[in-house]
């Protein structure tokens, strides 16, 4: 089966370097052009970041949609392989003639006997943060990640499962489907062109001290908004507080936190001016009687994107001042104080939240996960140029961008992927 | 259609792994499968397992070609269960039945027991697809040789096809061959670059693989992806090219700027536009029109006619980069000064790292601000601001004003001409009504249309469903799925660059290679006779037969695709390879002639007919939910993952698109007794999440059909409903089932046919 790990000489046209929504994109382009193409995920599903998003915007339609015709297209094409619970370690050769030595980690379950059934949770001892959530809740040490994972497949945290001290979840699979065992494993992949397509990380909002993340409860992040908006995130779905659980009535959302910051992301992300309307509509929608703040530098809402601020700018419960935050302060009973230049009126504001979301930008993986093919060129961000013949780079891994332009992008380089592997 | 059919050697596996051998009488289900149709039936504890699938293939082996298999959702194990010309049918028994429903219960039980009946009864109805397949041309067209078009000819002649590059100027290269520099668009972003159209231009007149005709327009396009007849005039010369597949980069025009006198534009000389700045700047000298002086003082005017609902609601996306990078010049060339005067400055992206080198010029002065006015001086224009970062009003005397004026789509004008001639056409339709009075407005009106009538068109298709892609909004080619921007409305024919957003030269450039994949691909498919997107690599197609066709045009009409032409008559006329397999003809025949080999009307008929409806009404009722194979099915698989329970007198039918639902279903389901058909399917409208464009908004217009029907049986309208279900929602399939479910039991009772 194409889920299982693989033995023996392995070889596509092309192999791609993650499988987020850039990388299964580029994936399925090619193979559907009739290429036979090898995708590798960090992680033990594929999806990436998007499988985190409650909605879209403009469209507020959700990710899920799109992934499972993403998994539907994949299903029905055996052109293309995946590895989960892979990283690659080695790249040698040049273009036309890649070895790529993957390490594949254990993931404790055989992927050819897991049935998905769940029963194994049950008698597991042992919990875990759920990264997934971003560690807003748990998940047992043997867990599945998430309701559209793909593979539908149960993983174990070997960092926290106690293993042969335990092993009840050995005892109860019916379908002997655990190996406690489980080492990692090394393959080689020979490919005529690779597809980088890592993705990117949230900034680490801790390093901005000053906006109160991790000192406060209440201060989150855009991604963990997105969790609390989401049925299968931490709330089900509610948006509540942290601190209290209490539904909050004023929300302050926090741009550029740590983009275009010299000190932080000298870039800005693209992505964040949009991501907070959105949420905006997510708060509004829920709690009716809730009011939301936009703190901003500019608004960048390119192309068609106008429609959507445009839309959100007619609820006059959310609020867009011009102004860069300097800092979150401590208010009573939880709440936040937000301090502000408007810089349009040139007043310090002081304004009093619930609840303050910072709009953290994308940082790139590739700034720290050392990807080991020596001709890659990064710039001084960490995102990826691209002056290499037979290695193309796709999605945020190239620059920051939204969904759709990390579609295109994947697509030219399943293009460029495929005259490569021709030549 | 003309082969004999092979015999059919059935075998149903049950599995009874994963709760289901627990939760439910194994030996009944056998029993069904026997008593009601001689199937034989084999049990598994764990059928996926290696040894399970031996199992199966042994008695492939010995001559069984058609399986059913009962155990779990066909979205897992999908290649488990994948068997080489094997008809396969999976019958969802953990999801649907024993993960949503009460264990050992008579109700679940019957539950299974219909499902099983469905599943042989499909196997029974399904032929393995055979593919249209003919001979096509595998070469690409592409429209517009700009440096979207350039990019995409290269890029697929470069993967070794063959491709027509048609040019309506007598020279290539488009608007960038107009440009003096270009925005950065590699590390480290700080200064413009040289552009490399003239190199582009080269690449492509050398390449063997592209025949290029300038002075040129696409006069028609007939026939279908693989076969498209194209019809190139040029110089008052007629060609006729075989083609594959089309990319439209048929680009932009800047906005009509004598529409923007409020800014001065047309009432001043030293107001210009930022295109015909880049053409001074290119020629080598910025200067004064009024003077032909070098001009020292420029002011830059973003958002001129732009995010403003008089003019252009949306944003250009490159204006701010465009003004910075003229900015530039004017240091460069004129050791100037520059002043930018913006909404919102954007810059998304590294972009920013181009902002903060023009922030460190001295020489250039950026503030947000509202422009007040415009005006002439003795020395030059004189610009106020408003609303600016100093918190003050500003005045600045220039020599020369640049607006910052954005890109209209070249679809949008052809698309008003369209959208006119379809209103005059109804219009005519309306005949007997009484004669229009020649008013002031109509003549205005004519004199509008006429300057339309010579808006040329750019593809010129001979489809039944009109000559262009369908446009988005404000002129933009067709491109409403974020997750996958190249699909448009007509197979193997995709838009690339400006026409289908706002963007730059580098982004242009990357969609041309996209789309110049999606071409390439096309052809791939459709010469293996497989569908493209969605339904990618599907070897099925509608088949149609004709004879019983009373030329309704119900399908030519509702094809979402523009499949289907229509002949004078008005019978259809397919074209298999403009198909996407969605089946929404087969849901619009009201003669119920066109079908899938694996997928028909007759099937789904039939899987409706043999549920088991109970007379007696204190044994339960009975409803359908007919669902969307692409999200609400998947939707239905997680509420049964997170063990929601829903009402167990439903029985779940999943249809490839809702608009594949036939009204039909609904008169073979009320007149045998079921009491209810309840439709889920995707968000429709502006924002519509359907895979297929319109399905599940025909769905609900076709609810008017099935108000007819319940009419005629004299049954209430409540009994067939339509809801809407995002994917990610599955946490209300419980409510939306058991809400349904109770209102009829509550408040209408049972189907009167019952027993009939």
């Amino acid at each position: 089966m194409r889920e299982s790990i693989p033995s023996g000489q392995l070889s596509g046209n092309i192999l791609v370097i993650g499988g987020g929504i850039a990388g299964l994109s580029a994936a399925l382009e090619a193979s559907e052009a009739g290429y036979d193409v090898f995708v590798i995920d960090r992680n033990p599903y594929l999806g990436g970041r998007v499988a985190q998003l409650y909605k879209y915007f403009p469209k507020l339609c959700p990710p899920y949609c799109g992934l499972e015709i993403l998994f539907r297209r994949i299903r029905s094409n055996p052109k293309i392989k995946f590895l989960t619970m892979s990283e690659v370690v080695d790249v040698s050769g040049s273009a036309g003639n890649f070895d790529v030595t993957v390490k594949i980690n254990p993931r404790y379950v055989d992927i050819a006997k897991c049935t998905a059934c769940g029963e194994c949770v049950e008698v597991c001892p042992v919990e875990r943060p759920n990264e997934f959530n971003y560690g807003m809740d748990t998940t047992k040490a043997i867990y599945l990640p998430h309701d559209l994972a793909f593979p539908m497949k149960y993983v174990i945290d070997g960092s926290v499962c106690k293993k042969d001290e335990c092993a009840k979840c050995v005892q109860t699979c019916k379908y002997d489907a655990i190996d406690l065992s489980m080492e990692p494993k090394t393959i080689t992949i020979k490919a005529e062109s690779i597809v980088v397509a890592t993705g990117w990380k949230p900034y680490d909002a801790t390093k901005l001290t000053n906006l109160g993340f991790g000192k406060y409860q209440n201060v989150i992040t855009n991604v963990m908004m997105e969790r609390l908006a989401s049925f299968n995130g931490p709330t089900k779905g509610k948006i509540v507080r942290p601190s209290d659980g209490k539904e909050p009535s004023t929300v302050a959302f926090v741009q550029c936190a740590g983009s275009r910051d010299e000190n932080h992301l000298p870039y800005c992300s693209a992505i964040c001016c949009l991501a907070s309307m959105k949420q905006a509509t997510y708060l509004r929608e829920q709690l009716p009687d809730s009011k939301a703040y936009i703190f901003y530098i500019d608004i960048r809402t390119p192309g068609r994107y106008e429609d959507f601020y445009t839309q959100v700018k007619e609820d006059e419960n959310i609020v867009f001042i011009k102004g860069k935050v300097a800092k979150v302060e401590e208010g009573e009973n939880g709440n936040l104080i937000v301090v502000a230049e408007n810089t349009l009126t040139g007043e310090k504001t002081r304004t009093e939240v619930e609840m303050v979301v910072l709009a953290t930008g994308m940082q790139p993986e590739l700034s720290d996960i050392n990807l080991p093919i020596k001709d890659l060129k990064l710039d001084s961000y960490g995102f990826a140029t691209f002056d290499v013949p037979g290695i193309y780079a796709a999605g945020v891994a190239r620059g920051p961008s939204d969904v759709a332009s990390s579609v295109e992008e994947s697509t030219a380089a399943a293009l460029k992927g495929i005259q490569a592997a021709k030549r | 259609m003309a082969e004999e059919s092979v015999e059919k050697n059935y075998m149903l596996y049950i599995c009874t792994g994963c709760d289901i051998g627990d939760s439910l009488d194994i030996e009944k289900l056998k029993e069904v499968a026997d008593e009601d149709f001689s199937v034989e039936s084999k049990t598994h504890e764990f059928l996926c397992s290696a040894e399970g699938v031996e199992l199966i293939k042994k008695d492939i082996e010995e001559g069984v070609n058609t399986i059913i298999i009962a155990a779990c959702s066909p979205r897992v194990n999908y290649d488990t269960f994948n068997f080489p010309d094997i008809i396969v049918e999976r019958v969802n028994l953990r999801e649907h039945v024993v993960w949503s429903h009460k264990p050992n219960d008579e109700k679940t039980q019957q539950l299974a027991e219909d499902y099983i009946r469905m599943g042989i009864v499909k196997a029974q109805k399904m032929e393995l697809p055979e593919p249209y397949k003919e001979e096509i041309t595998k070469s690409v067209l592409i429209i517009g040789g700009g440096i979207t078009g350039l990019t995409a000819a290269l890029e697929a002649a470069n993967t070794g096809y063959d491709v027509v590059l048609v040019e309506k100027e007598a020279e290539l290269g488009g608007w960038v061959k107009k440009f003096a520099k270009l925005t950065p668009s590699t590390p480290p972003f700080r200064d413009p670059r040289e552009p490399d159209v003239d190199e582009k231009i080269k690449q492509v007149m050398e390449n063997d693989r592209i025949k290029v005709f300038t002075s040129a327009r696409v006069e028609s396009i007939s026939g279908q992806p693989g076969l498209f007849d194209v019809v190139i005039s040029q110089n008052g010369t007629k060609e006729e090219v075989k083609i594959g597949s089309i990319v439209v980069a048929a680009g932009w025009e800047p906005y009509d700027a004598t529409k923007l006198e409020n800014l001065g534009y047309g009432k001043y000389p030293d107001v210009i536009t930022n295109v015909q700045m880049e053409e001074m700047a290119a020629d080598g000298k910025i200067v004064v029109p009024s003077t032909g002086k070098e001009a020292k003082k420029v002011a830059f005017i973003q958002c001129a006619g732009q995010r403003d609902p008089e003019h252009l609601p949306y944003c250009s996306s490159i204006c701010c980069m465009v003004s910075l990078k003229q900015a530039l010049y004017v240091r460069e060339m004129n050791d100037g000064q520059a002043f930018i005067f913006y909404k919102d400055m954007r810059t998304p992206g590294e972009y920013e790292d181009f902002y903060k080198r023009v922030q460190e010029d001295p020489g250039i002065f950026l503030t947000k601000g509202e422009i007040k006015s415009i005006s002439k001086t003795e020395n030059g224009m004189l610009v106020e601001v408003t609303d600016t970062l100093l918190g003050e009003d500003i005045e600045v005397e220039v020599d020369l004003v640049v607006l910052a004026t954005g890109m209209v789509p070249r679809l949008k004008k052809i698309a008003e001409r369209l959208a006119k001639e379809e209103e005059a056409e109804g219009e005519e339709a309306k005949e007997g009504e009484e004669k229009a009075e020649a008013t002031e407005t109509e003549t205005e009106g004519e004199a509008v249309s006429e300057a339309l009538e010579e808006i040329e068109g750019i593809l010129n298709l001979t489809y039944r469903k009109g000559p262009e892609l369908p446009e988005l909004k404000y002129g933009f080619a067709d491109s409403n799925f974020i997750c996958f921007p190249y699909e448009t409305q007509r197979t193997a024919i995709y838009a690339a660059g400006p026409i289908r957003q706002p963007m730059g030269v580098a982004e242009s450039e990357d969609d041309a290679t996209g789309a110049a994949l999606k071409a390439v691909q096309a052809l791939e498919l459709i010469s293996k006779g497989a569908a493209t997107f969605p339904r990618v690599g599907d070897l099925s197609y509608p088949e149609f037969f004709l004879q019983r066709c009373t030329q309704c045009k119900r399908c030519t009409e509702e094809c979402p695709f523009g499949a289907l032409d229509e002949d004078e008559k008005g019978t259809p006329k397919p074209n298999p390879n403009r198909c996407r397999r969605c089946g929404v003809c087969m849901g619009a025949c009201p003669e119920r002639i066109v079908s899938f080999k694996n997928y028909n009307v007759d099937m789904i008929g039939s899987m409706v007919k043999t549920i088991y409806v109970p007379e007696d009404e204190e044994e339960g009722l009975r409803f359908l939910a007919f669902v969307c194979e692409n999200d609400a099915y998947p939707a239905f698989d997680m509420a049964a993952l997170n063990r929601m329970e829903w009402h167990p007198d439903v029985r779940i039918i999943p249809v490839r698109c809702l608009g594949s639902f036939n009204v039909v279903w609904i008169a073979d389901a009320l007149s045998r007794g079921i009491d209810g058909a309840i439709l889920i399917g995707c968000k429709y409208g502006d924002d519509y999440q359907c895979h297929f464009i319109k399905g599940s908004e025909l769905a609900n217009r076709r609810m008017e059909n099935v108000q007819e029907t319940l009419e005629r049986l004299a049954l209430e309208p409540e009994r067939v409903k339509v809801v809407q279900l995002p994917i990610s929602e599955f946490d209300r399939i419980p409510e939306i089932i058991n809400e349904f479910v109770e209102e009829i039991e509550e408040n209408i009772g049972p189907n009167p046919y019952k027993g009939f």
